[in-house]
């Protein structure tokens, strides 16, 4: 367990193996910042996709260092290798030849102060609240790890009730995704 | 270099949790057609998920519940994201747009 006081405390030099691990880090945290404003700001579609794909490939970066290497493969299939890949097909079947109009100048000229000044203060509110709270450590359960073989374990005994709910929801939304989507077709 | 040492950190993974939100809540707001505002709500989960993982690191007791409850995060995303993306091309077949400013059957 790691002693959680902010500012960190320890000062590893540039050149050591902590200092290349922090460098590895300030990546991955670069990849997501950058893919995430990629995908908000731009307003082509495509770039969009492109800019979750790179950021998601960042988050599973960050899910590594949060010491869960299967969560960073499944964020690596799952978002990137499918949802990415699924929202990249729904715009190439979606996507109309016109551009998209000016619309409404009122709302146009609106919206972009309006999101920017509600999404910083959520990310300053939230920010400021995960600094100042005094955050309190639960001492470790006996062999509790954390590791692949645990997390199965805990995923087909203890919570083995909402595994099988979730392979319903999942049967769920590829019957009703099919519905929908083959609707109006002839 | 103390900024070498930040992922040792609970701090620094709820900012990034806090910065992926708000930029989500941004692109929910900006973006004008339905897939855009389907990536950014993607962002919002994910920032769940890595508070998720934040805490779970850190704080918990047992650290694999964290782990499961992302992976149902992410179950419940990819379902989310394919009945979005057929909405959207059942929308797209009647409507022959995806701007959300064009889809006001509903409004008063």
């Amino acid at each position: 367990m790691q002693p959680l006081v902010w500012p960190p405390m320890a000062n590893p030099t540039l050149f050591s193996l902590e200092g290349a691990v922090g460098i590895i880090f300030l990546l991955t945290i670069a990849l997501v910042v950058t893919g995430g404003l990629i995908a908000v700001v731009s307003q082509r579609l495509v770039r969009a996709v492109s800019g979750l794909a790179i950021c998601f490939t960042g988050l599973a970066g960050v899910y590594y260092f949060l010491l869960s290497p299967f969560v960073a493969m499944m964020q690596l299939l799952i978002y990137v290798g499918a949802v990415s890949i699924l929202i990249a097909f729904g715009i190439m079947m979606a996507t109309p030849e016109q551009e998209i109009g000016p619309g409404n100048a009122w709302i146009s000229r609106l919206v972009g102060p309006l999101g920017a000044s509600v999404g910083g203060l959520f990310f300053a509110a939230l920010t400021i609240l995960g600094l100042k709270t005094p955050w309190q450590v639960f001492p470790r359960t006996a062999e509790a790890s954390g590791d692949i073989e645990q997390v199965g374990k805990t995923l087909l005994t203890s919570h083995s009730m909402v595994f099988e709910l979730i392979s319903i929801v999942l049967l769920m939304a590829i019957i009703g995704a099919l519905v929908i989507a083959r609707r109006g077709r002839n | 270099m103390l900024v070498l040492n930040l992922y040792n950190c609970l701090q620094t993974y709820l900012a990034l949790g806090a910065l992926l939100f708000g930029l989500g809540v941004y692109g929910l707001v900006v973006h004008r057609t339905v897939i855009g505002m389907l990536i950014s709500s993607e962002f919002i989960l994910a920032a769940a998920s890595t508070n998720f993982m934040a805490f779970n690191r850190f704080l918990a007791p047992d650290p694999s519940i964290g782990q499961v409850f992302t992976l149902f995060i992410m179950a419940i995303a990819a379902a989310e994201a394919a009945i979005a993306i057929s909405i959207v091309i059942a929308v797209y077949r009647n409507y022959k747009t995806i701007d959300v400013e064009d889809l006001g059957d509903l409004q008063g």
